[in-house]
């Protein structure tokens, strides 16, 4: 055990002086810790030399009590200030330790998406429903009675050949892969309140070979609304308004005579738009009509106080004219690089 | 319907030089789709040459050519290609004379192919042009020689312009015919409508006609259908001439040859030639019999059981009592409106020709048509409807044509039977066809408009009443009217209107949650694909059955490929299917997800109706339900596919690959969709892994499947061991799940986290463990969740430690440590009650 050390104001300000030396030269939090326990810890120069108050005379313990106080003062403070100026290098070497390559990390993320038909179809839908408009649908494994007969398609007219009919076996059960989602219309006008604006979206089936612009199975959507006083123009509208909201302000729709079964007048439905790939051009994209009457009488509705119109178009044919898909069997083929372009926006 | 337009402007006004382009786009205004155009592709200079001289000049490869001088300009005068007016021609066929008249084609000509023409040097000459076959010049097939004008009945001066001679300068307009328009299917049809669409004047080429001199009955025919179908007897009109004398070797004319080629029709004889003239002229089928072959006088019926005939492609065809024959003494010498006879047809010795026009009924014809598979150029007429007032012209314009181009003499006597039914007028309401239209049409306008397209109009007290002319049977009702006068009035003058329609609800509950599905599952990486429906035997044998027994398929009749004739009965063979064809376009690493329909016929069920009911009228209600039952049960499924890596190999991430987890984790995503509470237990599904299969249940029931495919079925798809896979039954879900969620309270005093590990037999699934934990734990817990589950030493063999994770809190206090742990003792003992659970310190 060394001789207790006397206060003076050499020695206090000699352990000052070292440890102030000693906090200076601490390169980092833990050279500075140890700096700390050697110059402040109860071994310490200045913690004996306050421990030694208590031996001084009473009339000697202000005036040193100060100087000692002072001292331990002046050491704690360069303590903080230096401990802040450690961490602070310290904190910031450790940010420029963890910098990564923000382009090389890993993902755990997967990349899904929804397909363009299905995608397109939701819009559709929604543009009807923001008129009011409700969403039907039917099955597709259908009789033909909802299928043609309904609809004005006589049991011995070319035009129920002129739709290549999948039939289910045996034909005498009389049911068939729908040919278009017109049975919905049947459906709804038997089922629902009138007036009835309604839209059916849906899968259906035509012995067409499968190439790039045919498929045997495809989607279309069909419209349907029965109301007092539904002419043509209301048909116009609809469909002006339609093809706005999907393709844009500039496009524009032309109806030319035609015929179907089902609608008396009938039209086909042109389309104008000034992008289409190869120029700005009257491209078809489905048919439309008056309600037959006869399709009215057939769902119970007099067609004396009843009119309604009728539509229907191919999902697929729209994403091609819009998306400009080149090649119909990439929408079927279920190679995901093609859903993966539209990710879940069309 | 090919029209070539010199044709067209023989009835309607053509103003020289139309396009074939300017026709479309007038016809289109009408409702007659442009489908092509079609010209004989020749330019240039082609023009009458003479064969002035040549020499047979024998080859070393056995053949003899011609070394010709042909004259192809008169003498003194440049030909029409530049060059002198006689040219030195190679040729290789020998059927020419000294003398004769050819067709030319001189250096810078094209023929169809195309086939440019130049002077070139070819068997030890420059031969200076091409002497031409019909074939090469697009009027036929003959290439049997070169064609010699005299063999047409040509004789033209030397440098006349073949193209335009032979009528090769015209060029035809195809057009796609409606099924309402049979009309359509004529020249005669096709000007009526390009007048109205145009405002030309239209002459009807049958009021040219003079069918008042077919009178008497010169040739017996009798109709005699004992069976009408629906009611209509087979044949109302039927018209016959004879001509006799005919020399059925005559050349049918260039012109007729031209426009029967452009208008899609080869040239057979100029007899058969004529009948199929008229026909496209007038829409009215014809057939002509070799009268010296045909035995007693015509009678038209039905087929009787087992009778049989040889039509003139040469086929025996066993007749249908509901065919509708023509018939002499020695029986059936026609399929009437279809095809004709092979012993009575016009052939190269006929001299005296009967010529038939007679209309038959759209239904008889189009029935038999189909059941002999014997579409003809006649049958597609008669289907669409006939004009029943032009028979006997018609046969009279064939018997003027055999007259002027076969040397015929007609012979005034015919017969004629005439009993089309009379049409009816429709009556037409005033302010009908604009209240329909959306057009405020005057009176006027709506009268000008039926008057211009051949109706018959009376004004009354309250509209018109108008009978539709003959040659549109398809004009039945007022709302066909309304279409005919927009149509005149035109399409383009319709306003556009928005209707408002009353409010609607937005999407039912099953539509929006369908959506909210396939786009969680695509915001989940998984990718949506769409397949084909069908499905073989296997598939659904397979996967359409979940323990094996034999499952029922909704079969199609006329599909497509006979080894997909069915229709699916799970999702998955289509979400197989496409992760090969992505795997074989170097994509390993997929997850795919469908949406789709399936079809579950119930096994030994009929699906169906023996008959339906009458379409134009509404169906009792018994009726509709029975319809209604007949159709088999339809649900709309769910099903994931994930085969390869769900993460891929990156710098500081090892590769994650796909397994039942994924399947698992994709059926919580569609919970989360949902709202659906998914229950997993350990299930078995005879396409699935045995020890990894989780049976899909919510609210208790049933719904679907999730695990790993049976690695023999994986690998027979040429797939790697591990797919994993999902299907469920969404509509069901849908059904199940109740969607008015009751909300909770959210506790605020702080929670007390413990663990607690239990001891069990390996058999004893966790879940079932969690769930007794859970009930003895009682309401002050709010959560639980397995965190490990351990096996080896320290635990007895054949045991397993669960280590479950549990927060407690209290609704009203905070917890102490010991009531935390008084709770989960409390669910220990449970499950050590219910599994012999022991808790492992």
């Amino acid at each position: 055990m060394s001789e207790p050390l006397e206060i003076t104001e050499h020695a206090v300000a000699a352990a000052v002086d070292a440890a102030l030396a000693a906090i200076a030269s601490a390169a980092d939090s833990a050279a500075l810790k140890t700096v700390r326990t050697e110059h402040t810890g109860e071994k310490s120069t200045l913690a004996q030399l306050n421990a030694q108050l208590r031996n001084v005379p009473s009339d000697q313990k202000a005036a040193l009590g100060k100087l000692v106080g002072g001292a331990r003062g002046r050491v704690n403070q360069a303590f903080a200030a230096r401990e802040a100026e450690i961490g602070e290098a310290e904190a910031a070497a450790q940010l420029e330790a963890e910098t990564v390559d923000v382009t090389a990390l890993p993902s755990r993320y997967r990349a899904g998406s929804r397909h363009p038909l299905t995608l397109l179809q939701d819009r559709v839908c929604d543009v009807f429903t923001g008129m009011g408009w409700e969403i039907a649908e039917g099955p597709e494994v259908e009789s033909e009675w909802f299928n043609f007969d309904a609809l004005n398609f006589d049991a011995d007219h070319p035009a129920r050949a002129m739709q290549d009919t999948f039939f289910v076996d045996p034909p005498e059960s009389h049911l068939v892969l729908r040919t278009h989602t017109s049975p919905v219309q049947i459906r709804s006008m038997l089922e629902r309140d009138l007036p009835l604006y309604v839209l059916a979206p849906g899968r259906v089936y035509r012995t067409d070979e499968f190439d790039a612009t045919h498929l045997p199975v495809f989607m279309q959507f069909e419209g349907v609304a029965v109301d007092k006083g539904l002419t043509m123009a209301h048909l116009k509208g609809t469909l002006d308004h339609f093809v706005k909201s999907i393709f844009g302000d500039e496009a524009k729709i032309r109806l030319r005579p035609s015929f179907f079964p089902f609608t008396e007048p009938s039209a086909e439905l042109d389309f104008w738009h000034p992008t289409f790939k190869g120029g700005a051009r009257w491209i078809e994209w489905g048919g439309c009509g008056m309600i037959h009457p006869n399709v009215l009488k057939a769902a119970g509705i007099d067609p004396e106080v009843y009119t309604g119109f009728a539509f229907g178009m191919g999902i697929e044919r729209g994403l091609m004219l819009r998306n400009d898909v080149q090649d119909m069997r990439e929408m079927v083929e279920g190679d995901i690089r093609f859903s993966q372009q539209f990710g879940m926006v069309v | 319907m090919r029209v070539p337009l010199s044709w067209l402007a023989e009835y309607v006004e053509l103003v020289p030089g139309t396009t074939p382009e300017e026709v479309h786009a007038a016809l289109v205004e009408v409702g007659l789709e442009e489908e092509d155009v079609h010209t004989f592709e020749v330019q240039g200079a082609i023009v009458v040459g003479e064969v002035l001289e040549f020499v047979e000049e024998p080859q070393s490869n056995g053949k003899t050519i011609r070394w010709c001088q042909v004259r192809v300009a008169p003498e003194g005068e440049t030909a029409a290609d530049g060059g002198d007016a006689v040219h030195g021609i190679v040729c290789g066929a020998r059927n020419f004379f000294p003398g004769d008249k050819v067709v030319v084609t001189l250096p810078g000509a094209v023929l169809p192919g195309p086939f440019p023409i130049a002077a070139r040097k070819t068997y030890g000459h420059v031969s200076d042009g091409m002497i031409a076959s019909a074939r090469e010049l697009g009027l036929g097939d003959d290439h049997e020689g070169i064609l010699r004008l005299a063999t047409l009945g040509i004789d033209a001066p030397v440098g006349t312009d073949a193209i335009k001679l032979l009528g090769l300068d015209d060029a035809a307009v195809e057009i796609n015919v409606t099924p309402d328009r049979g009309y359509a299917f004529s020249i005669r049809g096709v000007a009526r409508e390009y007048a109205h669409a145009t405002g030309a004047r239209f002459r009807d080429p049958v009021e040219q006609m003079s069918p008042a001199e077919v009178s008497g009955d010169a040739f017996p025919v009798e109709i005699r259908d004992e069976a009408p179908i629906r009611g209509r007897v087979g044949s109302t009109v039927y018209a016959t001439r004879i001509v006799r004398d005919v020399d059925p070797k005559q050349p049918t004319p260039p012109w007729m040859v031209a426009r029967l080629k452009l208008a899609g029709i080869r040239s057979i004889s100029v007899l058969v030639d004529i009948t199929n003239y008229v026909m496209l002229e007038l829409g009215q089928p014809i057939h002509g019999y070799d009268l010296d072959r045909l035995r007693g006088g015509i009678v038209v019926r039905r087929a009787t059981p087992g009778e049989t005939m040889t039509t003139l492609d040469g086929k025996v065809r066993t007749l249908h009592p509901e065919d509708l024959l023509i018939t002499d003494d020695r029986g059936p010498i026609g399929l009437a409106g279809v095809m004709g006879g092979a012993d009575t047809e016009m052939s190269d010795a006929t001299t005296n020709v009967l010529i038939e026009a007679a209309n038959f009924d759209p239904v008889s014809i189009a029935r038999t048509a189909r059941r002999h598979k014997l579409p003809s150029e006649a049958s597609k007429r008669y289907e669409r409807g006939v004009d029943p007032q032009i028979a006997a012209a018609a046969a009279t314009r064939v018997a003027q044509l055999m007259v002027d181009l076969a040397g015929g003499t007609a012979d005034m006597g015919g017969s004629l039977i005439h009993e089309a039914p009379v049409r009816e007028a429709i009556e037409l309401p005033t302010g009908y066809v604009s209240g329909l239209i959306g057009v405020e049409y005057t009176d006027d306008e709506v009268h000008d408009a039926l008057a211009e397209i051949g109706g018959t109009i009376t004004v009354t007290d309250t509209g018109f009443e108008v009978v539709p002319p003959s040659w549109r049977p398809d004009l039945t009702g007022r709302a066909d009217l309304a279409e005919e006068v927009a149509r005149i009035a035109g399409y383009h003058r319709i306003p556009s209107v928005l209707p408002v329609a009353p409010p609607g609800r937005g999407l039912t509950r099953s539509q929006r949650v369908r959506r909210r599905v396939a786009d969680t599952l695509a915001a989940a990486g998984a990718t949506e694909v769409l397949s084909f429906p069908f499905a073989t035997e296997a598939e659904n044998g397979r996967y359409g059955s979940v323990d094996g027994e034999p499952v029922a398929s909704v079969r199609l009749a006329n599909a497509l490929d006979a080894s997909t004739a069915l229709m699916r009965r799970s999702l998955l063979p289509g979400l197989i299917g496409a992760a090969q064809r992505n795997r074989s376009r170097g994509l390993n690493d997929l997850s795919l997800f469908e949406v789709g329909i399936v079809f579950l016929p119930e096994p030994g069920r009929t699906y169906g109706t023996p008959g339906l009911p009458i379409g134009d009228a509404k169906p009792s209600d018994d009726e509709l339900a029975e319809l209604q039952a007949g159709i088999p049960p339809q649900p709309r499924h769910v099903g994931v596919l994930l085969v390869g890596d769900v993460l891929t190999k990156q710098p500081g991430q090892a590769a994650v690959p796909a397994g039942i987890v994924d399947a698992l984790d994709a059926v919580r995503q569609i919970g989360l969709a949902t709202g659906a509470e998914f229950e997993f237990a350990q299930g078995s599904h005879r396409a699935l892994h045995p020890g990894r299969t989780a049976e899909l249940r919510v609210e208790g029931r049933t719904v679907g499947y999730a695990g790993e495919l049976l690695p023999a079925l994986a690998e027979e798809a040429d797939l790697p061991r591990v797919v994993a896979v999902v299907e469920l039954d969404l509509d069901a879900v849908i059904e199940l799940t109740d969607p008015a969620l009751e909300a909770r309270a959210i506790g605020t005093y702080p929670a007390a986290t413990q663990d607690l590990s239990l001891v069990v037999d390996r058999a004893v699934p966790a879940a079932a463990v969690a769930a007794v934990v859970r009930d003895g734990a009682g309401a002050l817990l709010e959560d639980l969740h397995l965190v490990d589950d351990y096996r080896g030493q320290g635990v007895p063999e054949g045991s397993k430690s669960l280590t479950f994770a549990l927060r407690f809190r209290a609704a009203d206090r905070t917890l102490t440590a010991a009531e935390a742990s008084e709770a989960k003792l409390a669910g220990a003992a449970v499950a050590a009650e219910r599994y012999g659970a022991r808790i492992r310190e």
